[in-house]
């Protein structure tokens, strides 16, 4: 079928503002849309950005807004957009990071924040002489959920608290933190306290669940948020101290 | 601009990023990769990584080392696959250590799992080495390793293209990058360059390889005059998704999987009694085509895009859900198919280059008649040869650890003793030559039609089944494509995030390596592993028991030959 792709196009070299430009395409309800838009590159226009690589949905490249929802362009099929012949698809760059091309978002910030939260390895114990860390399976389960981050940012153009307080560390990293933070080899929250219990770590969520709606990796974000407090609280309240929020109030 | 390391790896998978921990532990190490690190396709790997530690059943690393060269059909240099073996168990335990998140046994120990090829008492069963965190190994290995790089501070330059390599004689001098942020050239000088840039199933039209899997290594090495080794051999995987070739994991019939065609029979017994559906890759994809050709496949058309069955709804949903999940979420994203409920229609999907840069098991690039000094490869890229003529499932992410960190060590070492060359920004000159021809070609063809078909002449002419006609063929249509390639033209004029330079430059990359590729094989007489031809059906030790060494001389390419180790096993014929 023939469908009109309707995308956000800006050059920071020659653009004062961002415009829209329609593409004819013509797919199958099957393809991906980044089957089409890898059309128009290829056989249209070469100018069009936009980043890509696995084209299966676990790299994490191509996280964009389709009819202003976050979704992978390469998890994304025609025959699940409910458009017709004739029909028209917006797409639009991640939001809360710099366009520096048409579909290209600047991740810099984005990944500043993933560093900044230790997401490695911090062991608990010294390293085993031979051999591997003893860990059961439901400890393994724990923090299952927050390895299948792929960081495509998809939750942080999604999440509403970032439009009126863009120094939220976001929902990215506490999944990142919280993969560690439950891990149980791992020196865990300790480790991990200063990025997370501060004015700009997890206490700005406000449990929109935009994040988990958009996540492509089906991950409950707003429930590790939730956790993670819970666990500075705890930690917090054992120590007889406050935690960021409660200075603040 | 020219920037100056001690050590410069090329890739940031898990080869690249293995290597740079080790190098940066002692030399100045910049990575540079056209991907963010995360992106790789390492990334992508699913069902393990093999190693012999014993924690479900008795297991040695010599049994790993024999199914090694057995499944690679004996063109595997056998020492380096003794190393990998053997090395392999540390490398494992080293990566959990480094807080790898493996799936686990009870026992709280690292979960195993059965793979094709991979048995007890040289070949008596099928063996549980496969060490796995779901059917997500690569992404684990990724993210750890990318993980362990923030902890000890390794630089990176993220989204750098190689576009040249620098030499002077035999020794490395630098490599020329391209920024994509704003399309300016930089010049790295280093004393010790590393290639770890991946994959090439791109020239391929079904294939599970990332898009970015276009083998700029290799290509940039050939075109500097170092032959390619056994770029013939390239494996398809029996089982990827109908149409699409993404992956559906050897570790589905793993887990008891099994294949079958349109008459519901579970053919893998008449082909391998013994292995059944695990036996390795090459085989089970031939079985495939075989039937398919018989007119058993699930259209029943012989069509080479018809296909067979492959069921795991007997597992269960639990198994499914937990051992597979995200093979469970691809069928139902890609095809609208619960496992779970039902089977899941596969295709040999082009999925592994065993061939490659020809290294020694230090990661040195040595053609067997030269080696040049501080010119390293690692990873898919390479070849050791640990794979021969056919990988064995969980060997490439064993092989990446493994040799990138003796590739890392080596270099560590090298470096200090060594001295730079001298770099000039006039070293930049040939590819800036390269890029502007390119801009300034007027009324341009699109990369779309060269590109697509490339994939269909390989596909079709160099795939599972091969004859003398069809690949000769294959060598005359590429030649043409490379022809027609000198019109294609850019239309992206600006500079910055011009990704379009450089997937021009990625498809020359895929055209030169599909001439190699398609001439190495028009070249071997005798059906070896995943090289299988219809007029040559048998292996033919006398004559092949040999590397091919492929240069590529401007439209020609010219073939040598290399030993191959066969120090510890002799040759027998391969059953399963
Ligand atoms: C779907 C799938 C599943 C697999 N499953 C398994 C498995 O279960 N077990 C197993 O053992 N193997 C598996 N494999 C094989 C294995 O994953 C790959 O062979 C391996 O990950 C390759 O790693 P690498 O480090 O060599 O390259 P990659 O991980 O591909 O990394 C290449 C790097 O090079 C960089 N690069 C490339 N070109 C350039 C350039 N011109 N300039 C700068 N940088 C460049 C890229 O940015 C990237 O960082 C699988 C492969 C696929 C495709
Ligand atoms: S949590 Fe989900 S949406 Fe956010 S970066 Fe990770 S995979 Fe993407
Ligand atoms: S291209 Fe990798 S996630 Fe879409």
């Amino acid at each position: 079928m023939k469908v009109t792709l309707a995308i956000q196009r800006f050059n920071p070299e020659t653009d004062s503002e961002p415009h829209v430009q329609n593409y004819q395409v013509e797919v199958e309800p099957t393809h991906r849309v980044l089957d089409a838009l890898m059309d128009i590159t290829q056989n249209q226009d070469g100018t069009l950005g936009y980043r890509r690589s696995c084209a299966h949905g676990v790299c994490g490249s191509d996280a964009m807004r389709i009819n202003g929802r976050e979704k992978l362009a390469c998890k994304t099929l025609f025959k699940d957009l409910e458009i017709e012949e004739g029909g028209t698809l917006e797409i639009e760059p991640l939001r809360h990071l710099d366009v520096q091309k048409d579909l290209m978002v600047d991740q810099s910030t984005f990944f500043k924040k993933f560093r900044s939260v230790k997401p490695y390895f911090v062991p608990k114990a010294a390293e085993p002489e031979h051999g591997e860390f003893i860990q059961s399976p439901e400890e393994r389960a724990l923090f299952d959920e927050a390895t299948k981050c792929i960081n495509c940012a998809a939750c942080y153009s999604a999440c509403p608290v970032l439009d009126k307080n863009p120094n939220f560390v976001g929902p990215q990293a506490i999944v990142a933190a919280a993969r560690f933070v439950n891990d149980s080899r791992d020196q865990g929250l300790e480790a991990r306290l200063d990025a997370l219990d501060q004015k700009d770590g997890v206490w700005p969520c406000e449990s929109h669940f935009e994040c988990t709606r958009v996540c492509p990796r089906d991950i409950k974000i707003t429930k590790l948020i939730n956790l993670t407090k819970r666990q500075i609280k705890k930690y917090r309240d054992a120590r007889g101290e406050q935690t960021a929020e409660e200075r603040a109030q | 601009m020219i920037h100056e390391f001690d050590a410069v790896i090329v890739g940031a998978g898990g080869a690249g990023l293995y290597a740079a921990l080790e190098a940066s532990k002692t030399a100045k190490t910049a990575v540079v990769s056209k991907l963010y690190p995360q992106r790789s396709h390492t990334g992508a790997a699913q069902g393990g990584i093999g190693a012999a530690l014993g924690n479900v059943e008795e297991d040695t690393p010599e049994w790993h080392a024999f199914d090694t060269v057995k499944g690679g059909d004996y063109l595997v240099d056998q020492n380096a696959a003794k190393i990998l073996a053997e090395d392999a168990v540390r490398a494992v335990y080293d990566l959990e250590n480094r807080g790898l998140p493996f799936s686990r046994l009870e026992d709280g120990k690292i979960a195993q799992r059965r793979f094709g090829g991979h048995t007890h008492h040289f070949g008596e069963g099928a063996v549980h080495r496969s060490c796995y965190a779901a059917d997500r190994t690569g992404h684990m290995i990724l993210q750890t390793l990318y993980q362990q790089c923030v902890k000890n501070d390794v630089q990176f330059f993220d989204e750098y293209q190689v576009v040249d390599l620098l030499l002077e004689g035999t020794t490395v001098k630098g490599i020329v990058t391209f920024e994509l942020k704003t399309g300016e050239l930089h010049i790295f000088k280093a004393k010790a360059v590393l290639f770890a840039t991946g994959g090439f199933g791109r020239m391929f039209k079904i294939t599970s390889n990332a898009h970015a899997n276009t083998g700029d290594g290799p290509a940039i090495l050939a075109r500097a005059g170092i032959p390619l080794e056994d770029m013939e051999f390239f494996q398809f995987h029996p089982t990827g998704i109908r149409g699409m070739g993404i992956l559906i994991t050897e570790g589905v019939r793993g887990e008891g999987g099994i294949l079958k065609n349109r008459d519901g029979e579970r053919f893998m017994e008449r082909y391998a009694p013994t292995l059944l559906d695990l036996a390795p890759r090459d085989m089970v994809s031939r079985a495939i085509m075989t039937e398919v050709g018989e007119g058993k496949g699930v259209r029943g058309d012989r069509k080479i895009d018809d296909y067979v069955w492959l069921d795991a709804s007997h597992l269960g949903r639990e198994v499914v859900e937990k051992k597979i999940p995200d093979i469970a979420d691809f069928c139902r994203t890609y095809l609208g198919v619960d496992p779970a409920e039902e089977p899941m229609p596969v295709q040999p999907t082009a999925h592994y280059a065993m061939g490659g840069i020809p290294t020694d098991v230090d990661g040195r690039v040595d053609t067997g008649k030269q080696v040049y000094d501080g010119l390293y490869a690692a990873g898919e890229a390479a070849c050791v040869s640990v794979h021969g003529a056919n990988r064995l499932g969980t060997n490439s992410l064993v092989d990446l650890v493994v040799f990138g960190r003796r590739a890392g060590m080596h270099i560590a070492e090298y470096v200090k003793s060594a001295s730079h060359g001298s770099v000039t920004e006039a070293d930049a000159d040939r590819a800036r030559q390269r890029i502007d021809a390119l801009r300034h070609r007027k009324g341009g063809r699109h990369v779309g039609p060269i590109m697509h078909r490339m994939q269909e002449v390989m596909m079709e002419k160099v795939g599972v089944y091969r004859t003398q006609e069809k690949m000769d063929q294959a060598v005359e249509e590429i030649r043409q494509l490379r022809e027609d390639f000198k019109e294609v033209a850019v239309q992206d004029t600006g500079a910055g995030f011009n990704s379009e330079v450089l997937q021009i430059m990625e498809l020359e990359n895929l055209l030169d390596l599909s001439l190699i590729t398609a001439a190495s094989a028009a070249n071997r007489t005798e059906s070896r592993g995943a090289h299988a031809r219809e007029d040559f059906p048998d292996r033919d030790d006398p004559n092949w028991l040999k590397h091919t060494m492929a240069g590529l001389d401007n439209d020609r390419v010219t073939i040598d030959f290399k030993p191959v180790d066969v120090s510890i096993w002799e040759p027998k014929p391969r059953k399963y």
